[in-house]
């Protein structure tokens, strides 16, 4: 029954993956495409609108005549009801080919002139099989009938007509019209028009994890310009109309406008849906009036079935079957004319029952007589075991510890049910870079601004401090320790922040278990996953003590004049590096939380609390409006508080300064002033009140702070950070990029405080909290490779335009700033630095990201706006129309710098990708990356090894592409043949030797997959043990593995994380999902999910390996058992002048299989272990024998039949002669026939299972117990049932006589006995082999380690410069 | 059972919780129990068969089946058996006149005798059978035609047989009891024996015909309608005899009111229907008399036969059989020879593994997968 629920779920599971189609639909305008044919395009009704009015409003009229027909919420998910159960069950069961065959039989057996059995008992098969999925279905839909009544019955309130106020309704009850209002961590009941936020800046925040599996919030906005704005809606004052689409299951797009009662038309779109199943966050109270209900909302519209992948072993198996359906007809055939034969020669017998039937007549019907009696030959019930058993084997895989990530706490995720055993003959695999090879947790790296690196040398020691720091922990945590327990911190301050920032630290991890008695909602494990991109190592970066230094000068540029050793920087570059830093803090969509108000809002600041702002931004004001003026120091000198003292200021105090709206008490209340001296008082640092009253003597102090910061040992570091970050601010990104550049600018205390609709809180270094006026927010796309802000600069004035994006594109965009000459060449040469820096961050491995500045004249932005307004507002072409507003803004842009962040390999990235290519899979890396870093990953991750030729194909045009690639196999050829000569020469270089890599950039990617090249293309790529191919587009991936797999006909895999792996995952044949860092869509469109790269070994080198053996052993012994059982039938024939007689009782006939038989070979199929998996693990050159298939291959096949059927012909044929010529009748001569094929069938699959426990031992025996059992009580209590073989005391008395052991002893020996012999000399000879074998890899594998030393001596490519991970690795080889 | 300790409200929890997941749900880790069996480590005997391992079975096969084998050699050589043909088939054939004339329409009974000469006593019980050949008494219409519920005293079945017996459901009107192909065929032919001593005078062999079917046939299976104690004739009034017989079914055994009906013992043995298109049947037991003399001494003897069934339509044969039986049934070399064959090769292929595994096998064969 559990196994029922379980497959229910999954299937639910399944189910729910699909809402989360949708999502990737629109904003990669690219894939689209593709999308749209794997799985149809949204269906969109252009022509025709849906009107809303309010349900209880004025216009009552209205509302009544366009409502009828929409549906109410009430949604029924069932497929049945009580009386349509029965029918509809049926007809859908007949669906199946394999039941059409039984009804085809059992009514055959209905023609009097071929009845072979009781009519019942042809039944039985086609009755089990139907009932047993009919109660599976009923079990699943009484399950969703009892989910759609919990659901339907949820509360929720809603303005009633009559009272004038809300009041609690089911959300069945809920229609279209209806006014409903929510709080917080209330799930949204229907698709609503959100019109009314407590939030007053009008926005309200959902979660979407139920939808898509995002946890991270999205806004969602008010509607625009409403007339009763601010007021308490009320039904009397929403006049309004409503116009939007027709229900569709885009869940990207909403387009519609509401018409007021005065003609102005508001233009609706996404941003002001709150999508049903979402739940409402960060938000009081919200208010909406619902525009699709039930069925009709975007969510169940999103619900298709579930996910159907045919496995490479099932079409093998279907042949097969051919093959049995042959055999069938061959021995019916057989029969048919032996029985015209033997009727021709026969002159009126007494047996004869009627005579008058021509002999070629009566042949006819003995055909179809034979096919019913011998129907098992047709491994019917073989489709519904290898269902089950492929549950049993998803069962073990989802069970698997090493499959386990404990940090996540999330198992590998079966979402496919039918291909586990496709896992073991992969290929080829298509892994996507970031993410998936690498952990997809940014880390701010170094920057290069106004074309002076800052290589951030502490930066990097402290990652690899990190990650000694992180092994050791992980070590101690094995031990059931955790260590790094950091002292200090209040209970509840640290509980909270170790709820949202356990997703890569260990020892916070840990601390969680201690938060979890808090009955805080936030223990719950959706929501300690959620704040992803906080994990520590991304928070923390050390700054670089020169840039820190540049940046000290802004505020007090006197200190560096009394020390003339510093460079002065000039104002210039002081302006280039503020808004480098503004960039990073702003050009963002970081949502802001504290931990102390986990996920709300830190309020919104009205003012500047500090004096000095006024000064400092006039010095700004100086330094943007004449570039190239020195400071004066005087104006700094004035300003009364030190760097470090005015940030504790604004630190301290800022969160009470700033006036909160009236209604969020509750949110103000939380960080209150308790938490914040509990939290100074613990800290050294921060508990000097005086400090603040200390005035302009401190600057020296200050800049020692810093420097001395800088200068710290990591530990201490650690400590300070963690208490000076006690009040830290909690920032969730949408990528993780982002939050490291937050954090990075963080460090340099350019921190994000606080975001609004209109304004950023942004803090500055000297200056203070500061409120920047927030005009737009151009949001990232993969089109355009970017993203702006642009934001009235809260120093200068002006209206500035951030953009942060590809180097690619951003350095084509951007271009001089006009004006002096100077200027130009000053500009030139930062550009150039720039570029040098770019290409030397991609070869460390490094995203690089540009940042680019724009000031806009206001008469440019006005106009720009205007257009802006009018995409916004256009129901028709929006997205269009904002991309192209878009790209006219973002031209000209200055350049002002650029990122390196670094995205560090996973745990055993190499081991794995090395142990993969040992056992024979190719591996592909399709990265949208640059080529240097992905060549540069390549080398981390030993895809490319040292000696390995690089062949990099690079080319502008298709003519240059074809020549490119002749060339390149030519070089190939050359390649190959020297190495072949080399092969003969010394014998052992075959595996050391080089072998090439193929480095393909997404332009020629393109010309190479077009017709004619894609042959030469495929040729190259074979012949290369590597190809990475960068700078590819979604559908680029997926082409490339569509390409492979059709063209080479092998088995692929493809694996990724993000929205642009979905293609490739949905197209290869096995689609991998790393349930990481970037949302869900990969997880929701792969086969399986796992949460690491490692993981992928295990499932295909053992996992994949087991499934395989176990279900092609399975499959091939239920053809072995059907043959052999039904054989005895048909040698049975010939000594009853092919009658179509049987010697058994037929309920016997019909149990052998369905009962007696039927769970050992399923336990075969769960539970046996060819090769124990460290073994597996070790040597993966074992995977090979079953990615070419050698277990089931047409050759096995018809060995198993041919074995087969000599058994049938020694199980039959020894009783034959040990009874021929006695007085035994029919059943008596079937007993010891039946009992000893039996012992066969279940001594046979002793033979071959691989591995035998107590499971399997109970299993068999419960089956010969049941024969037993079973034919004994027949043959004791039925007396006068199943008449033509009435079986009484027939056992009993065959039983009692020493007669039927001795044949039965030697029927079963005899029957084995080639099969033992064979498997004795096979396991001899081939143990040997794979002894040799064991040598062998033991060799290559030595061989391996000598070259990896000999490689990280010379160490050609600084591979692990960047990678700290990496060092134990080498380490390790070299030890 | 492979799922029992798998937990589903588990998995349940975590969708149910796309419902309502605003609720504070108790965490739980997903991590998966480290037990063996969802660990798949069970410990597991692993039969690798090689050469190494299974010689020994071969051995002890061989070492087991050969004087099982003699065993049952000796046994069943032991039996003794006396087979005799009466179809007559042969104009030298006594029987010959017999065989070409006799039908089923015919009324008056056909008179034969054979003479044969058993060269060795019987010792102990001897068991009369009469033999058919080419009879495909399995044949698949055949075998179904009949009503189990009819004969089992069933009266309703008694007056209206089930239809798998057409064409032998009704006659002139009237159920057919006991209906069918098989009973409509039973055998009727009479044997006698007699001992012709030295003196040339007849003795007549007494033979036993209670006894020869199985116990649970002729107490459970087969019982005639009405009850035991009920005049017969009147239990099977308004039934007609099958169309082949001479007889009605209640005058199968006049004399016996046990043995009449639908528990005639002859009946029943030829109601259980023959694996094989060549059986015998047993018709009579000869019971030892005393431990002195054997039960059918050495000597001549004369079968006298009824003559009645027709074969020679469809070249069936018909035999007499005298044998005794042994604990292994009846005489039968086959098992003895084929245990013996087995045996030897079990053991010579036991020879033949102890050299591959002399020569290749050298590897160390630890059976059990230590976990």
């Amino acid at each position: 029954m559990e196994r029922l629920h379980w497959v229910q779920h999954r299937c639910r599971h399944l189910l729910d993956g699909d809402s989360g189609r949708g999502w990737y639909s629109a904003p990669n305008g690219l894939p689209n495409k593709n999308f749209s044919e794997t799985h149809g395009s949204p269906q969109r009704v252009n022509g025709k609108r849906r009107t809303v009015f309010a349900r209880h409003g004025p216009h009552q009229q209205d509302y009544e005549a366009v409502s009828r027909n929409y549906k109410g919420n009430a949604i029924r998910t069932t497929k049945y009801s009580l009386l349509t159960f029965l029918p509809m069950n049926l007809f859908q069961q007949f669906h199946r080919a394999a039941n059409l065959y039984f009804l085809f039989l059992a009514l055959l057996n209905w023609v009097p002139v071929v009845e072979a059995f009781q009519k019942e008992i042809t039944m039985i098969p086609l009755v089990v099989v139907l009932t047993v999925i009919a109660i599976k279905d009923a079990l699943e839909d009484y399950r969703r009938y009892l989910f759609d009544k919990k659901v339907n019955n949820n509360v929720v309130r809603v303005l009633c007509g009559k009272q004038k106020a809300y009041v609690q309704r089911c959300w069945k009850d809920v229609q279209v019209g209806d006014f409903v209002r929510l709080s917080s961590n209330e799930i949204i009941p229907a698709d609503m028009l959100l019109l009314y936020s407590s939030d007053p800046r009008g926005v309200c925040y959902i979660q979407t994890s139920n939808l898509d599996g995002e946890t991270n919030l999205k806004q969602r906005q008010v509607v625009s310009d409403l007339p009763f704005q601010g007021a308490e809606l009320t039904l009397e004052n929403f006049k309004s109309r409503i116009e939007c689409e027709n229900p569709n299951n885009d869940l990207s797009r909403f387009r519609g406008y509401m018409e007021h009662p005065n003609g102005v038309r508001v233009g609706l779109h996404n941003s002001n849906l709150l999508l049903r199943s979402c739940t409402v966050r960060n938000t009081e109270t919200v208010v909406g009036i619902v525009v699709y209900a039930g069925h009709e909302t975007k969510s169940m519209m999103n619900n298709s079935g579930p996910r159907y992948k045919r496995s490479q072993l099932e079409k093998r198996l279907n042949t097969d079957v051919l093959w049995c359906v042959l055999l069938l007809i061959v021995m019916c055939l057989t029969a048919a004319v032996g029985h015209g034969l033997w009727m021709k020669n026969l002159k009126d017998p007494i047996f004869q029952v009627d005579g008058e039937t021509s002999p070629a007549l009566a042949g006819f019907y003995v055909f179809w007589t034979m096919i019913i009696v011998l129907q098992v030959l047709i491994p019917i019930s073989l489709y519904v075991s290898i269902e089950i058993v492929k549950l049993g084997q998803i069962y073990f895989i989802h069970n698997d510890l090493a499959l386990y990530n404990e940090q996540l706490d999330s198992r590998i995720q079966c979402r496919a049910l039918n291909i586990t055993e496709d896992l073991g003959r992969i290929q080829y695999l298509f892994s996507d870079k970031t993410g998936t090879l690498t952990e997809n947790k940014m880390v701010f790296r170094r920057c290069s601004i106004f074309g002076i690196e800052y290589p951030h040398e502490e930066n990097a020691r402290r990652l690899e401090v990190y990650e000694a720091e992180r092994n050791e922990a992980e070590r101690n945590e094995a031990s059931g320790r955790s260590v790094t327990l950091k002292s200090g911190c209040s209970g509840k301050s640290l509980s909270c922040r170790s709820l949202s920032c356990n997703r890569s630290s260990v020892s916070l991890h840990t601390l969680t278990n201690e938060a979890e008695e808090e009955e805080d909602q936030l223990t719950d494990h959706i929501q300690r996953r959620t704040s992803a991109f906080c994990s520590r190592v991304a928070r923390e970066v050390v700054p670089d003590p020169e840039l820190v230094r540049k940046l000290s000068w802004l505020c007090s540029p006197g200190l560096t004049l009394s020390d003339g050793s510093f460079r002065t920087p000039s104002s210039l570059e002081l302006t280039y590096i503020t808004d480098f830093f503004l960039a990073l803090a702003m050009c963002n969509s970081v949502v802001v939380s504290s931990p102390g108000q986990p996920r709300h809002m830190v309020p919104e600041a009205r003012g500047t609390p500090l004096k000095s702002l006024e000064e400092i931004k006039l010095l700004f004001q100086r330094f943007s409006f004449s570039p190239f003026s020195t400071l004066s120091p005087p104006q700094i000198r004035g300003s009364p508080h030190s760097f470090t003292s005015r940030l504790f200021a604004s630190r301290k105090t800022g969160s009470f300064t700033f006036p909160t709206p009236p209604d969020s008490t509750a949110d103000r209340s939380e960080p209150g002033p308790e938490n914040h001296l509990e939290a100074s008082n613990l800290t050294p640092e921060l508990d000097l009140p005086s400090r603040e009253d200390e005035g302009a003597g401190q600057a020296e102090e200050r800049v020692d702070d810093i420097t001395e910061y800088a200068q710290l040992s990591p530990e201490e570091r650690d400590l300070t950070r963690e208490v000076d970050s006690d009040d830290e601010l909690l920032y969730e990104a949408e990528s993780p990029d982002e939050a490291a550049l937050v954090h990075a600018a963080q460090a340099y205390r350019c921190t994000l405080r606080g975001r609004s609709a209109e304004s950023l809180l942004v803090d500055l270094p000297g200056i203070g909290s500061l409120a920047v006026k927030l005009l737009h927010i151009l949001p990232f796309d993969s089109n355009r490779k970017r993203m702006s802000v642009v934001i009235r600069h809260p120093l200068s004035g002006q209206v500035v335009v951030y953009t942060k994006g590809a180097d690619s594109v951003i350095m084509d965009l951007t271009e001089a700033p006009k004006g002096a000459e100077q200027a130009q060449e000053i500009y030139g040469h930062i550009r150039e630095q720039t570029q040098k820096h770019l290409d030397s961050y991609a070869r460390d491995g490094l995203r690089t990201l540009c940042i680019a500045k724009k000031v806009l004249e206001e008469e440019e932005y006005e106009v720009w706006l205007k257009r802006q307004l009018l995409a916004e507002s256009s129901i028709e072409n929006r997205e269009e129309l904002l991309l192209e507003s878009a790209q006219r803004l973002e031209t000209g842009l200055t350049l002002l710098g650029t990122t390196g962040i670094l995205d560090r390999l996973q745990e055993e990235v190499p081991e794995t990708i090395e142990a993969l290519q040992r056992a024979g899979i190719k591996v592909w890396v399709l990265t949208g990356d640059k080529k240097e870093t992905a060549i540069n990953i390549a080398y981390a991750c030993k895809l490319l090894r040292a000696n390995d030729q690089l062949l990099t194909a690079s080319c502008g045009s298709k003519e240059a592409c074809v020549a490119l690639l002749h060339e390149l196999r030519l070089e190939v050829q050359r390649g190959e043949d020297s190495h072949t000569e080399a092969g003969n020469h010394g014998k052992s270089s075959s595996d050391s030797g080089a072998s090439f890599v193929l480095v393909i950039d997404g332009r020629t990617l393109d010309w190479a997959l077009q017709e004619e090249l894609k042959n030469d293309f495929l040729e190259l790529s074979c012949r290369c043990r590597a190809v990475i191919c960068c700078r590819s587009t979604p559908l680029q991936k997926s082409r490339v593995v569509r390409l492979i797999r059709d063209q080479l006909g092998v088995m692929t895999l493809a694996v990724g994380d993000g929205a642009n792996d979905v293609s490739m995952i949905q197209v290869a044949d096995v689609g991998v999902g790393i349930s990481g860092q970037e949302g869900m869509q990969a997880v929701m469109s792969s086969d399986f999910a796992v949460s690491r790269f490692k993981h992928l070994s295990k499932l295909l080198l053992v996992h994949g390996r087991w499934c395989y053996s176990r279900l092609a052993n399975m499959i091939l012994y239920f053809f072995y058992k059907n043959v052999m059982y039904v054989n005895l039938l048909f040698w049975y024939q010939f000594f009853c002048g092919f009658s179509g007689s049987v010697m058994t009782n037929s309920w016997v006939l019909i149990f052998f299989n369905l009962l007696f038989t039927s769970v050992p070979p399923l336990i075969y199929g769960v539970l046996d272990r060819d090769t124990p998996a460290d073994t597996l693990m070790e040597l993966p050159e074992l995977y090979r024998d079953t990615q070419t298939s050698k277990v089931y291959v047409p050759f096995m096949f018809w060995i198993t039949v041919l074995d087969a059927f000599y058994q049938s012909l020694v199980c039959f044929f020894v009783p034959y002669f040990a009874y021929a010529g006695s007085d035994a009748g029919d059943l008596s001569l079937g007993s010891p026939i039946n009992a000893s094929a039996l012992f066969i069938i279940l001594l046979h699959q002793v033979i071959e299972s691989h591995t035998v426990t107590w499971i399997h031992a109970l299993v068999l025996g419960f089956s010969a117990g049941l024969y037993f059992g079973f034919v004994l009580l027949f043959s004791l209590i039925c007396v006068t049932c199943s008449p033509p073989t009435n079986p009484l005391g027939v056992e009993t008395l065959q039983m009692s006589q020493p007669l039927f052991y001795i044949v039965c002893a030697l029927t079963t020996v005899m029957a084995l006995l080639p099969r033992l012999l064979f498997r004795a000399l096979h396991n001899t000879l081939h143990s040997t082999a794979a002894q040799t074998d064991n040598a062998d890899s033991e060799k290559y594998r030595r061989k391996m380690q000598r070259w990896n030393l000999k490689h990280s001596r010379d160490s050609r490519v600084p591979v692990c410069v960047d990678n700290p991970g990496l060092e134990p690795n080498t380490a390790s080889v070299m030890s | 059972m492979m799922a029992s300790s798998y937990n589903a409200k588990e998995e349940d929890g975590h969708h149910s919780g796309a419902a309502n997941h605003g609720g504070a749900g108790a965490v739980k880790s997903k991590k998966p129990d480290n037990t063996a069996f969802k660990q798949q480590r069970l410990p597991a005997w692993q039969p690798i068969l090689t050469a190494g391992t299974v010689l020994p079975a071969f051995f002890v096969i061989g070492l087991i089946f050969i004087p099982i084998g003699i065993g049952l050699y000796v046994s069943s050589n032991n039996i003794k058996e006396f087979e005799i043909d009466y179809t007559g088939v042969d104009i030298s054939s006594p029987c010959h006149t017999c065989a070409k004339n006799v039908s089923w329409n015919s009324t008056t009974p056909c008179l034969c005798s054979v003479h044969f000469t058993l060269k060795q006593p019987f010792e102990s019980n001897v068991f009369m059978y009469y033999g058919l050949s080419n009879f495909y008494q399995n044949h698949r219409r055949y075998v179904k035609s009949r009503d189990d519920s009819q004969l089992n005293g069933d009266r309703s079945a008694l007056m209206s047989p089930s239809k798998e017996c057409e064409p032998y459901r009704t006659s002139e009107g009237q159920p057919i009891a006991p209906c069918g192909a098989i009973a409509n065929s039973l055998f009727n032919d009479t044997l006698e024996l007699y001992h012709i001593d030295s003196n040339g005078t007849r003795n007549t062999i007494p033979l036993v015909k209670k006894g020869i079917a199985w116990w649970t046939d002729k107490h459970v299976k087969f019982r005639n309608p009405g009850g035991n104690n009920n005049n017969l004739t009147l239990a099977f009034q308004g039934t007609s005899k099958p169309v082949n017989w001479r007889k009605p079914v209640y005058e199968l055994d006049p004399l016996d009111d046990e043995n009449n009906g639908f528990t005639n013992e002859d009946f029943i043995v030829w109601m259980r229907t023959a694996a094989l298109p060549t059986f015998r049947k047993l018709y009579r037991i000869i019971q030892k008399k005393s431990s002195s003399t054997p039960t059918l001494p050495s000597g001549q003897y004369v079968l006298d036969i009824n003559y009645n069934y027709p074969v020679l339509s469809f070249d069936g044969r018909k035999r007499m059989i005298l044998s005794t039986i042994s604990w292994m049934g009846g005489k039968n070399p086959f098992l003895g020879i084929a245990y013996i064959t087995v045996g030897s090769i079990c053991f010579f292929l036991g020879v033949v593994l102890l050299i591959i595994h002399h020569k290749y096998d050298t590897r160390n064969n630890s059976a059990d997968i230590p976990n």
